[in-house]
């Protein structure tokens, strides 16, 4: 097999708070706390999780925004996060990120063609001004936006045109991962579509791998290969999208799923409503994190934590989840079939 | 009668740049105790509606003409206070940031005793009880505690539990929601709904539910009105709208979302996109609204905008080749 793209292990990200005069740290927000995951050429890996969750504190991380506390970040079998930043930047070439939101992430004093060109500049991939023009056209076309728009500013466009330039911004470095921050989750539902087949399209012709973060779980069923779903700063289960969707094997993953509403009216569907809030990051429950609003929770669960291992799915291989319920016997565990299409009221 | 009715509302606002016509000739009306859904993407003009009947646009630049009747009562020929009587006490909002239209510096207890002390005259101590059993009503654990605390000191999921606990502390007639939910984590948005699903049996009062979210819609309203670019250009049950659509708009935008639960069968399939743009509200249209993104669009299109018509019972499209009942949901009939 050959190498994944990326590779995530046990990577922590602990924020000091700091408080008082003289600025001590009184604790910790442990906002990513031990995630591990692959993502291979071509592929889609979907973080998902509600807010808070760390879910894009992991996309920061990976592209080394912030140092991190703990664990490693694998780019293309290369530790890239302890290099020095002068190893780093060339590496920062083959990663690159699309925002969630396009009017605060393209600088409104550039022109399109400067704010494509910079990239190019910076990593040295055109010999002469003619190459860089070519190159400006040939992105404007990959996201299918009019050559001629390139003298234009960020302001005379649209939502969706203005997320097409920033996924063109981010191919124009020719990266090899690109991470989707909750991209399409600010466009309206008729440019999300746009958006959404821009990059399935991209992804096949170019081969990307694509880290992409979003709590939208329709979005991410029909873009992803694997999903990962977060809480509280921990990975509880991943799985390939058919067999998340079909037998999640984590209740907090079933609870999401049949916490999304389907535009089917009267649809009869198995509901599990979660009570509470989710907990702070800074003091997480012992144990088990789902454990206080788990409607599964017995004593176990709430003194010792559950490990993230390999889960029976008859689906394929690959499931994995982090449950005592799987140490149940079958008829005890509420987890063990397939419950997927009566909690998506999915005939 | 209907509790509700809007007829042939316009706002318009004056820019420097000319007129905007965020809402341009909508008609619908509200029964008591019924739950209407207003969908539509950005710039549809649907918050702008909802804001036209409290009458919270300011004029200017704004300008509101047409008929809002509350019970046969004209709210935009009411005198600035006689609407300040109406406005969370007949008629309520939700508004979709629970952060930002809550006060920081009053605790909860005082904000929803706000609207009782000034619309039924109770003292401070009877409001401050009537906070305590709203705060139980929309399921606050501890509501004694709660009502002396700030906003600050709750989440998301519980703010927007007391804004619901605000609009419907004076038992309002009817109760605008303008997106409650989409600011909230699909957890916290069950419990919402669940909540609004529950409260509309207790409460009984009429549900106008702003949203672009067609899911939700689904999950709690009884009818639905589509609008597209400032005008109404589809109404129905939410049975038939969501089983035969008929408005291309309306076909387009439940293309154009992934099901959950596509994978399960393999029918994944690309999604539909809608083409282009929305037009600008700044040019008086003369055609369809739709006719610069339709899959559809004849000359008559752009010529002539098409009138609302009744295509099955209680079904009405603004389309001129909209399918009528006798044929299939897909079909569009020439011309």
């Amino acid at each position: 097999m050959s190498t994944p793209v990326l590779q995530v292990n046990d990577l922590k990200k602990h924020f000091p708070i700091r408080a008082g005069f003289f600025g001590g740290t009184t604790g910790y927000v442990y906002a990513v706390d031990g995630v591990s995951f692959d993502i291979a050429k071509g592929e889609t890996l979907s973080l998902v999780g509600e807010s808070g969750c760390g879910k894009s504190t992991v996309g920061k991380a990976v592209l080394r925004l912030f140092d991190i506390t703990d664990g490693q970040v694998i780019l293309d079998g290369q530790r890239i996060d302890d290099m020095p930043s002068g190893t780093l930047r060339p590496m920062r070439r083959r990663m690159q990120v699309v925002f969630q939101d396009p009017f605060s992430s393209l600088n409104p004093r550039m022109r399109v063609r400067d704010i494509l060109a910079e990239p190019i500049r910076n990593f040295g991939l055109a010999k002469d001004a003619a190459e860089l023009e070519a190159k400006v056209a040939g992105l404007m076309d990959k996201v299918r936006l009019p050559r001629d728009a390139v003298g234009r500013w960020p302001h005379e466009f649209s939502g969706g045109q203005r997320q097409r330039i920033g996924i063109a911004r981010a191919l124009a470095a020719e990266p090899d991962l690109i991470i989707c921050d909750e991209a399409v989750s600010a466009l309206d539902v008729s440019v999300k579509a746009q958006i959404v087949n821009l990059l399935q399209d991209l992804q096949r012709e170019l081969g990307l791998a694509l880290l992409f973060i979003s709590h939208d779980l329709a979005i991410v069923e029909h873009m992803t290969h694997r999903v990962a779903v977060m809480y509280l700063g921990k990975i509880v289960e991943v799985a390939p999208k058919r067999s998340l969707f079909a037998a999640p094997k984590h209740p907090y993953t079933e609870a999401l799923l049949s916490a999304v509403p389907v535009p089917e009216p009267g649809a009869a569907r198995e509901r599990i409503i979660l009570k509470g809030d989710v907990p702070s990051p800074i003091n997480p429950p012992k144990g088990c994190r789902f454990h206080t609003r788990c409607p599964y929770a017995f004593d176990r669960c709430r003194v010792e934590e559950p490990p993230l291992r390999p889960v029976a799915d008859a689906l394929g291989e690959g499931h994995v989840a982090a449950c005592h319920l799987h140490d149940l016997p079958a008829e005890q565990n509420p987890l063990a079939g397939s419950k997927g299409a009566a909690i998506l009221a999915h005939a | 009668m209907p509790l509700l009715e809007v007829e042939n509302l316009q706002t318009h606002f004056r820019t420097p740049d000319g007129v905007n016509r965020a809402v341009d000739g909508v008609s619908f009306h509200v029964n008591a105790g019924e739950t209407l859904a207003i969908v539509g993407e950005s710039g549809c003009g649907k918050s702008v509606t909802a804001m036209s009947i409290l009458r919270l646009i300011p004029e200017p630049p704004g300008k509101i003409a047409g008929a809002i009747r509350l019970n046969g009562k004209n709210l935009l020929e009411l005198s600035d206070r006689e609407m300040r009587q109406i406005r969370g006490n007949d008629v309520s909002m939700i508004f979709q940031e629970p952060m930002t239209s809550l006060n920081p510096v009053l605790t909860v207890g005082r904000q929803i005793g706000e609207t009782l002390r000034l619309h039924q005259g109770l003292s401070k101590q009877q409001a401050e009880e009537r906070a305590v059993e709203m705060l139980n009503l929309v399921g606050i654990p501890e509501a004694r505690r709660r009502v002396r605390e700030y906003p600050h000191q709750l989440s998301g999921g519980m703010r927007q539990r007391v804004m619901i606990a605000i609009a419907l502390a004076c038992n309002p007639k009817l109760l605008i929601a303008d997106e409650p939910t989409t600011a909230l984590d699909v957890t916290i948005q069950a419990q919402i709904l669940e909540l609004m699903r529950d409260l509309k049996h207790r409460v009984g009062a009429a549900i106008v539910l702003i949203t672009h979210d067609l899911g939700v819609v689904a999950e709690v309203a009884e009818r639905v009105v589509v609008m597209y670019a400032g005008r109404k250009v589809e109404e129905a049950a939410i049975g038939p709208l969501f089983r035969t659509p008929r408005h291309p708009y309306t076909q387009g935008l439940l293309g154009s979302m992934p099901k959950l639960g596509s994978s399960l069968d393999g029918t994944e399939t690309r999604l539909a996109e809608i083409p282009g743009l929305v037009p600008s509200l700044k040019k008086k249209l003369d055609g369809c609204v739709f006719a610069s993104r339709c899959p559809h669009t004849t000359d008559l299109c752009r010529t002539v905008a098409p009138a609302l018509e009744e295509k099955a019972p209680g079904h009405v499209a603004a389309c001129h080749y909209a399918a009528r009942e006798d044929l299939g949901a897909d079909e569009m009939v020439a011309a």
